[in-house]
């Protein structure tokens, strides 16, 4: 599925503000102290390290992030500060890069089937929304899969987003099984020719098996009753999610077969790094970001962008919202 | 994934042992390796930075006790320390003495609050009170229906107004509550963003109106570094009373609780363990922090089994881990209320350095498995039930005749005998010197 990038001014007011720390934050620790001796180095590293620790980027990222910066002020210990700090976005921005490349477009008759999963509020359902309303804005026609059958008011929650963006919805009794649910789903999605069929699932800790399991299931039917579906199974991350995101992407990839992320939330001062140590690990791509939580606020995911947006600086960012 | 503390302060002074005090290119490189450890379970950078230093400071120049391994050692002060830092004692909910009391409900989107107004109203009721709920959440989609339905599946009482602005349905459902006879009115509000004023700023035009007895900050304990902006935000703008900490049924560290701990200072009052109503639990903090350090959640399980054992045979077993004079005998008799306590697994994912266990030779106890184990036991003089060192190869032999099983499975019960054993000893030298820390029931092999 491929959303149409915001319209430009919108767009760049979201990302000003980070956009506009960044400048001074960036600078300071890599440029500024980059330039000078040896001890300045130390002092660097360290305050590159913290903001990667501090972004959720992890030990381990962080620490092959400088270990090869170190390498190449080792091998070239002329380098500019500008270069040097080219050279951490850069390496950054090849860990962003990972399984973007393979995104190819799928024949466009087939029924496209989005899946969506993650842990209990990570923001799924919001999201489903927004992608429902750009989807509506391209004039694809899409049905909506309410296959959260066990949390208070799910159903009518993904109902009252449905209504706002007219289109409909497919739902089963509250506590009734999600895999009929999607099972139903898919045939009123064929009868009705639509073009893309998302469906909600229920929040759930990826160390739940049985939750896992049922998952599992629902994946089973929707492959057997559309080849080569789902075509695309999201995971949706809080953004202030810290190392857990690992261990549930790892999960969900290996129950749902996940194909890319959703950082949900953005909008807040979290930086969402773990999805790049995600995306070393696993390979996992980020498609999009939430930002907000009108219809209008989800974007599609831009490596260069979010590298930035690490960077920035977020005490300003509170004393001084929108 | 995560090392376990106490298996990477093993390597730092594998060949320290014997050393008379703790020299300080030891800690430093222990000190390295346990921030290395808060980290990855998500303690905020400069927390942790404050608290290494403070931990150096103490254990510089401790004397390594004659029972003690510098890792045991260590382990102990970063435990006692995080203790601290975290509060030391569980606290209990206050409550106004002119009813109704008002507790209040805020956080970021989705980290648990409405789900944990139905909790706490049920925790609430079990203990006489009369809990109203109220939802104020007049943004997200069907926000107040899910109320309604968490109140209805718990129970309770609830109200809502759709129509009427939040501070209008708070005032009002106070109203009801003193007419109607509640005493304790628990107001859900729309969750929001700590950068959002304007949202932030309704809240604390809300608080100072209906000036409620607690307002707590409901928080997802899978939150990253980010825990200590929002958490400082929320406390700034409404002075907290207090800390829930909801999602804990996960395999979240839980690095969150002390980042908000201490940039807050407010009391962990409860978490959550699920998504049922009955998921709430006091908040103990020795058991966050050996989660943190990768140590298992000894005490709950302590109290799991305590649920199933009467107290007075809990009391004499605790007094034979401590001596460690736990034989054959208590090993049966522990076997048995494994039945009670749930299923092993779950029991199992408990213990420290459970993660390890996975591929392990556990005594997998089903009913059939317990049996065959009596069987053993049973077949065993009282001599070999209390002094298991002299149950030889014909002895073996003997038993696996008597109980009709064979001489490996006769073996394989001794090998996990002696690794509870060895467990308890280890457990007993982590835990001397903290008064109140029970420990846990062996009957599987530990580590
Ligand atoms: N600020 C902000 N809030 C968001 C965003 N996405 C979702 N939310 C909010 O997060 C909360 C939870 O979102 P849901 O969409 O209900 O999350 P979910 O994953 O479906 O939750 P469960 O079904 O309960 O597991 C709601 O209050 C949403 O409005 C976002 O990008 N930014
Ligand atoms: N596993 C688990 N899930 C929980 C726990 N507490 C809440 N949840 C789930 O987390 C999700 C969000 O819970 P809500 O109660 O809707 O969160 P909220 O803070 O009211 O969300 P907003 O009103 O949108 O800000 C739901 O799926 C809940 O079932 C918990 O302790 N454990
Ligand atoms: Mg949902
Ligand atoms: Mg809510």
């Amino acid at each position: 599925m491929k959303l149409q990038p915001q319209e430009d001014r919108k767009r760049f007011q979201r990302l000003r503000r980070g956009l506009l720390k960044t400048q001074q934050s960036l600078t300071l620790p890599l440029e500024r102290l980059f330039k000078g001796k040896r001890a300045f180095q130390e002092a660097a590293l360290e305050q590159l390290e913290e903001i990667l620790i501090e972004a959720d980027v992890g030990v381990a990222t962080t620490r092959e992030i400088i270990d090869s910066l170190q390498e190449k002020i080792n091998k070239e210990p002329s380098l500019s500060g500008s270069a040097l700090k080219e050279h951490v976005k850069d390496h950054i921005l090849s860990l962003l890069q990972v399984g973007r490349e393979a995104a190819t477009q799928l024949p466009s008759d087939a029924l496209q089937v989005v899946l969506v999963v993650g842990v209990n509020g990570s923001g799924k359902t919001t999201t489903i929304a927004k992608m429902a309303y750009q989807l509506k804005e391209e004039g694809k026609k899409a049905l909506l899969c309410a296959a959260d059958t066990f949390r208070a008011a799910a159903i009518e929650q993904l109902e009252i987003w449905a209504e706002r963006v007219g289109v409909g919805v497919v739902k089963g009794k509250s506590g009734s099984d999600p895999a009929a649910v999607v099972f139903d789903a898919i045939r009123a999605a064929i009868a009705r020719g639509m073009d893309f069929l998302i469906i909600d699932t229920a929040g759930r800790l990826h160390t739940k098996r049985n939750l896992m399991n049922e998952l599992e299931k629902i994946r089973r039917i929707i492959g057997r009753e559309v080849t080569g579906a789902p075509q695309e199974v999201l995971l949706v991350l809080d953004a202030m999610t810290g190392q857990n995101g690992i261990s549930q992407a790892e999960e969900f990839l290996k129950f749902s077969g996940v194909t890319g992320v959703v950082l949900a939330k953005l909008d807040g001062t979290a930086k969402g790094g773990v999805a790049v140590a995600i995306a070393r690990s696993f390979g996992l791509p980020i498609k999009y970001v939430g930002v907000g939580e009108g219809l209008d606020d989800l974007l599609e995911f831009s490596p260069p962008e979010f590298v930035e947006a690490l960077f920035s600086s977020n005490e300003e960012l509170i004393s001084c919202p929108d | 994934m995560f090392e376990r503390l106490t298996e990477r302060l093993e390597q730092v002074f594998k060949r320290l042992r014997g050393y008379g005090k703790l020299k300080e290119h030891h800690i430093d490189e222990a000190l390295r390796q346990i921030r290395v450890v808060l980290l990855e379970a998500d303690v905020n950078f400069k927390v942790v930075k404050e608290f290494i230093a403070k931990v150096k400071e103490k254990s510089l120049g401790e004397r390594v006790l004659e029972s003690f391994t510098p890792t045991q050692q260590v382990v102990k002060i970063v435990r006692d320390e995080l203790i601290e830092l975290l509060g030391g004692e569980k606290s209990d909910l206050i409550f106004s003495s002119k009813a109704p009391s008002i507790l209040m409900l805020v956080g970021l989107q989705g980290s648990g609050k409405t789900t944990t107004a139905g909790k706490l109203g049920k925790w609430l009721r079990k203990r006489n009170h009369s809990p109203l709920l109220v939802s104020t959440d007049v943004h997200r989609p069907a926000a107040q229906e899910q109320l309604k339905v968490v109140a209805e599946e718990s129970g309770l009482p609830v109200f809502s107004d759709n129509s009427s602005s939040p501070l209008k349905v708070c005032f009002n459902s106070v109203k009801i509550a003193k007419r109607e006879g509640y005493d304790v009115v628990v107001v859900d509000t729309a969750g929001r963003m700590h950068v959002n004023k304007e949202l932030m700023d309704e809240l604390s035009i809300l608080k100072k109106e209906i000036q409620p007895t607690e307002v707590l900050f409901v928080a997802d304990a899978m939150t990253g570094q980010d825990a200590v902006r929002s958490a400082k935000v929320f406390n700034e703008s409404l002075d907290l009373t207090g800390i829930i900490l909801t999602k804990l049924d996960g395999d979240a560290r839980g690095g969150a609780a002390l980042s908000i701990k201490s940039v807050t200072e407010k009391p962990i009052k409860f978490i959550g363990v699920g998504e049922r109503y009955d998921d709430l639990e006091p908040f103990y903090p020795e058991r966050i922090v050996s989660r943190i350090l990768g140590m298992g959640d000894v005490l709950s399980l302590i109290e799991k089994a305590e649920a199933a054992i009467d107290r007075k045979e809990a009391q004499e077993l605790e007094e034979k881990i401590r001596n460690e004079s736990f034989t054959l005998e208590d090993f049966q008799s522990q076997l048995r209320h494994i039945g009670k306590m749930g299923p092993l697994s779950q029991i199992l994912s408990l213990f420290p350095g459970s993660t390890k266990l996975k591929g392990m030779d556990l005594p997998d106890v089903n009913e059939a498995d317990l049996k065959r184990i009596e069987a053993i036991i049973n077949s065993m003089t009282r001599e070999e039930r209390l002094n298991h060192t002299i149950i030889n190869g014909s002895r073996r032999k003997r038993i696996a005749r008597g109980s009709g099983t064979s001489v490996q499975e006769v073996n394989r019960l001794l090998r996990q005998f002696a690794q509870t054993k060895r467990m308890i000893k280890q457990l007993n030298l982590i835990s001397q010197g903290r008064r109140g820390i029970k420990l846990p029931l062996p009957f599987f092999n530990g580590n």
